[in-house]
């Protein structure tokens, strides 16, 4: 029994980091090739969910729903950078997360404006509906088996993107050095609102999958955001493979902490007092681990070479 | 020009003054504050307070007891420190006579002593703390709701009288959460398998789940309010534990959650002193008059506010006015009222006594969603703390 646990808790774990990772790796390109740092990328996660049910609610239909959120996503992301990013590239720090931090508070009181303060819900699409038997005696619902799926392809689909194509040259260039991508003529602007928009699509994304097992609702992407920065800190910022490794880490950790830490405890304090320690430890962990990858590797496993 | 301006305005306001003068010496209204989460996450509680506090109002003319009454609501936000200010306004600028309010336990915590210091009338529509109904109750303190615990208590009396022996507790990890647990373990005798304490504010209970699929418990008791409920709901459903695992609740599956929840939370438990489905007197009238006002069921919440404004009516009625407050305490003390959920009396703490069922989950006629009442679980039923109280007897 205890280990089919262990197996159904690592499914949920890589859920859990796939859907970081969708959201780590828009934020990472944006912070390692722009050096910009975009608070608001949580709140691209809600409106991705948000676009999901409009659309959704609107056809009939979440596969259709899935297939113009994404497009609405981007756009919306281009938007954003048009209207508010493109004027703090130039900015420091402080005021880019000043700005950034006031688009939260504005879209999260944005979305309960036109769509109310109640959560949502997105139905799962009838043929993902229910679980599949897994071993005798347990089950995994057929969706988180989906997300898992859907996000390994964006991934597999970032990594041919970024190391086999033009574009994904420029992107990695640009995460070395931008002012030297600039000096060699390519329209170092443009490249920036393209990644914007493609990390924005790909926070939409995450969103919208994650919009029929979790309910939609205004704030929704202000914890995941604290999570895709650790994932990103620990994967070193502006790296695509340290993202995907790093929120899997994350998740795996984060999930079998919360279920196993005061089972481990067990083993040599008494149950009491495991259960409470263990209830504490566990949401410490992924801050310990960040803690560890800092002080032995302060730039991160997969720091980018500068 | 602008002299002309000036002498003009100053002319309207004087005459604006003088007429609220006349208007204040000649009828001297009752003035109410409702003080209620409006916005958060959490905002649709109060919207159903605030709304069913209304409807009570309108169906009574605008008058409680024949005084013309004046409703002023503020936004506590679900902040401590937003709520300290907010009713402090309504006590210095506006003056009202009476307090009704707030949703949550740790808002009342803030807004209690200012409004007993400030000695005006406090009547919580649904929050029902232990530290209020013990030693420190205060004669100018009244809920029309329960005491927290009770509704806990239900549960863990259905799990003692069903047989389960092993239960799974799974709450979040703050106050109301470990009160909610030690509520249910107060009737209940059997084994506790596990407790786990989530996060407060957690919406993916993937891990949990499979915990509990794992440990194969007679029962799950949980209580899971707003947003937590609905993914719980929703995902204990999706993981294909709802047939074969019961779902006990407090506070997780009702009119609030519902309309997120809908199929999903069918053949799910919770409990309460009311259900819209419920046979008393005026009850039928009611849930179709908050329908067709507000487009949704009304859940406790609304209830629990619409009873306040017909006990604050009667009061007012049997005690002559607004103006006499020993009276008025007096008479709202006797709650000489019909309740919605039948009957109703203030213990010597001045919580409630009244009626607790189990409820589960219904479609009704026109599509939505309702709680729906199942059995009786305990008849007029007072809280543990009233004892400690030293004021009436």
């Amino acid at each position: 029994m205890y280990t089919t646990l262990i197996l159904v808790q690592t499914l949920n774990g890589l859920q859990f980091g796939i859907i970081l990772f969708l959201i780590a790796a828009g934020l990472t390109l944006v912070f390692g090739v722009m050096d910009f740092i975009n608070l608001a990328h949580g709140v691209q996660y809600m409106i991705g969910a948000y676009f999901a049910f409009a659309f959704t609610s609107w056809t009939g239909s979440f596969g259709l729903g899935l297939l113009l959120a994404l497009p609405a996503a981007l756009v919306f992301g281009l938007l954003l950078e048009a209207l508010v990013f493109r004027h703090l590239y130039d900015k420091d720090h402080l005021e880019q997360v000043l700005a950034t931090f006031g688009i939260i508070l504005f879209l999260n009181q944005g979305v309960k404006v036109v769509w109310g303060s109640s959560p949502l819900f997105v139905p799962v699409p009838e043929f993902l509906q229910g679980s599949i038997v897994l071993f005798e005696g347990f089950f995994y619902p057929t969706y988180r088996l989906a997300i898992i799926g859907a996000g390994l392809g964006v991934a597999a689909l970032l990594y041919v993107l970024v190391n086999y194509t033009r574009a994904g040259m420029l992107v990695r260039a640009g995460a070395t050095n931008a002012k030297m991508v600039s000096a060699l003529g390519v329209d170092i602007r443009r490249l920036f609102m393209i990644v914007f928009g493609f990390g924005a699509m790909l926070a939409g994304f995450a969103g919208a999958m994650v919009a029929p097992i979790l309910s939609v609702e205004p704030g929704m992407g202000d914890n995941l955001l604290i999570l895709a920065f650790v994932v990103i800190v620990i994967g070193g910022i502006g790296s695509i493979r340290g993202a995907f490794l790093a929120a899997l880490i994350i998740g795996l950790v984060d999930t079998l902490g919360r279920t196993f830490a005061g089972d481990v405890l067990r083993l040599f304090m008494d149950p009491g007092a495991a259960s409470t320690v263990g209830r504490a430890v566990a949401p410490m962990l992924i801050y310990i681990l960040m803690a560890a990858v800092l002080f032995f590797r302060p730039a991160g496993l997969f720091p980018v070479k500068r | 020009m602008t002299r002309f301006t000036r002498t003009f305005a100053a002319a309207t306001l004087g005459l604006l003054a003088t007429t609220a003068l006349t208007h204040a010496q000649s009828t001297d209204p009752m003035k109410v504050g409702v003080i209620v989460t409006l916005s958060g996450p959490a905002a649709s509680l109060g919207e159903q307070a605030r709304d069913g506090f209304q409807l009570a109002i309108d169906q009574l003319g605008g008058e409680l007891g024949g005084v013309p009454v004046e409703v002023v609501v503020a936004d506590d936000e679900q902040k401590p420190d937003v709520a300290l200010t907010r009713v402090n306004g309504l006590i210095e600028r506006e003056d009202v006579d009476v307090v009704v309010g707030p949703i949550f336990s740790n808002i009342l915590q803030a807004i209690h002593k200012p409004v007993m210091d400030a000695d005006r009338i406090l009547i919580s529509p649904n929050a029902g703390p232990s530290s209020y109904a013990g030693a420190e109750c205060n004669p100018n303190f009244f809920v029309t709701s329960y005491q927290n615990d009770q509704v806990h208590e239900v549960m863990g009396r259905v799990a003692q009288d069903r047989g389960y022996e092993r239960v799974f507790i799974l709450v979040p990890n703050y106050q109301a959460g470990r009160d909610s647990a030690a509520g249910f373990k107060r009737h209940f005798e059997g084994e506790i398998v596990d407790e786990v304490y989530t996060q407060l504010g957690q919406l993916d209970f993937s891990a949990e789940l499979a915990r509990i699929a794992a440990m194969q418990p007679d029962a799950l008791f949980t209580f899971m309010p707003g947003g937590m409920g609905v993914n719980l709901v929703r995902q204990y459903n999706q993981a294909g534990l709802k047939d074969r695992i019961p779902f006990l609740s407090a506070f997780t599956v009702d009119e609030s959650t519902l309309p997120a929840q809908q199929d999903a939370a069918m053949g799910m438990f919770g409990a309460m002193t009311w259900a819209p489905d419920m046979d008393t007197p005026g009850n039928a009238e009611f849930v179709a008059a908050y329908i067709e006002k507000y487009g949704k069921v009304p859940g406790s919440y609304a209830m629990q506010a619409y009873d306040t404004a017909m006990l604050l009516d009667a009061a007012v009625e049997a005690a002559g006015g607004a103006d006499d407050q020993e009276a008025l305490l007096e008479a709202i003390r006797t709650a000489d009222f019909q309740s919605l959920r039948g009957d109703f009396a203030f213990n010597n703490n001045q919580y409630p006594i009244q009626d607790f069922y189990l409820v589960d989950i219904g479609q009704r006629e026109d599509g939505m969603y309702q709680t729906q009442i199942v059995e009786q679980v305990f008849d007029d039923y007072g809280d543990v703390y009233a004892s400690e109280c030293q004021m009436g007897g």
